[in-house]
């Protein structure tokens, strides 16, 4: 797909963006696996211990658990994302903010903040799912081919 | 107490992945969460991510991977019920709290809070 790109582009543009690229910072690719990981890790301990909570105190099983586990990991996300707290953390996290539960509910969130002056129906409701969608169609798409298949071979086996 | 250093230590392995998927692959945001859904279903259709889950915990069921394991979860389970039909239905069988709950929490947040920066 790059490469089609290129194809279009004048010599002198592509000069231009081989320019550019050598200019570019180079990623601190090691630094941001580390905070991913310590980022990513403690969102994934504090949830450990949320279901602890309600396995302990709220008579849930560890099956019955994640759900309202997910719930509060993103009200936490959604009052941090109002407070403006949530993106600052991302911004030093990256995926390790993104890839729980937490990125969805923040993705949502923002999305929805972000269109709030055009008015709630247009505004909130229609652009909510702007940055979340790909996870659900994607999401979805996939799991209604795999369920399928496995569906199919149970059946026929 | 090894509880929280699994989900710990396999919830910020899962990080790291979706991290190398952005910096390594050149992935934007968004392929890189809906790689990890698909990895997470197909993972699920192999009956493999669960016994993930039962070994880290929130771990492995925080990551947005387990979303993509609960829709084939739910899509499978229906599917035993109700025939074929139960793919369909199933699906957000077991994923609707974390929707739901992120859609009201959502809608709650913008009549309390505004856009930021």
């Amino acid at each position: 797909m790059a490469d089609a790109k290129k194809k279009k582009l004048t010599l002198v543009q592509q000069q231009y963006q081989e320019l550019a690229k050598s200019h570019e910072p180079p990623r601190p690719i090691a630094m941001n696996f580390v905070r991913a990981f310590l980022v990513g890790g403690l969102i994934c301990a504090l949830g450990q211990g949320i279901q602890t909570v309600f396995i302990h105190y709220f008579g849930f099983d560890p099956k019955t658990a994640g759900n309202p586990t997910v719930a509060v990991l993103i009200l936490l996300a959604a009052l941090l994302t109002g407070f403006g707290v949530f993106d600052r953390i991302a911004q030093w996290a990256g995926a390790g903010t993104a890839v729980p539960v937490t990125g969805f509910a923040n993705s949502i969130v923002s999305a929805a903040l972000e269109h709030k002056s055009e008015g709630y129906v247009l505004g909130v409701g229609g652009n909510m799912f702007k940055i979340a969608s790909p996870v659900i169609v994607f999401g979805v798409a996939a799991a209604f081919v795999v369920g399928l298949i496995r569906t199919l071979i149970e059946m026929g086996g | 107490m090894m509880s929280f250093v699994w989900a710990f230590l396999v919830g910020g392995v899962i990080c790291v992945v979706g991290q190398f998927l952005m910096d390594v692959v050149k992935l934007t945001p968004a392929h890189t969460m809906s790689a990890l859904v698909v990895a997470g279903a197909v993972l699920g259709g192999f009956n493999l991510y669960e016994p993930l889950v039962k070994f880290a915990g929130a771990g492995a069921s925080v990551p947005i991977t387990s979303f993509g394991n609960s829709l084939v979860k739910g899509a499978i389970a229906e599917a035993k019920l109700h025939g074929l039909t139960g793919v369909l239905t199933g699906i957000f069988e077991v994923t609707s709290a974390g929707i739901s709950a992120a859609i009201i929490f959502g809608f709650l947040a913008t009549l309390v809070f505004r856009a930021r920066g």
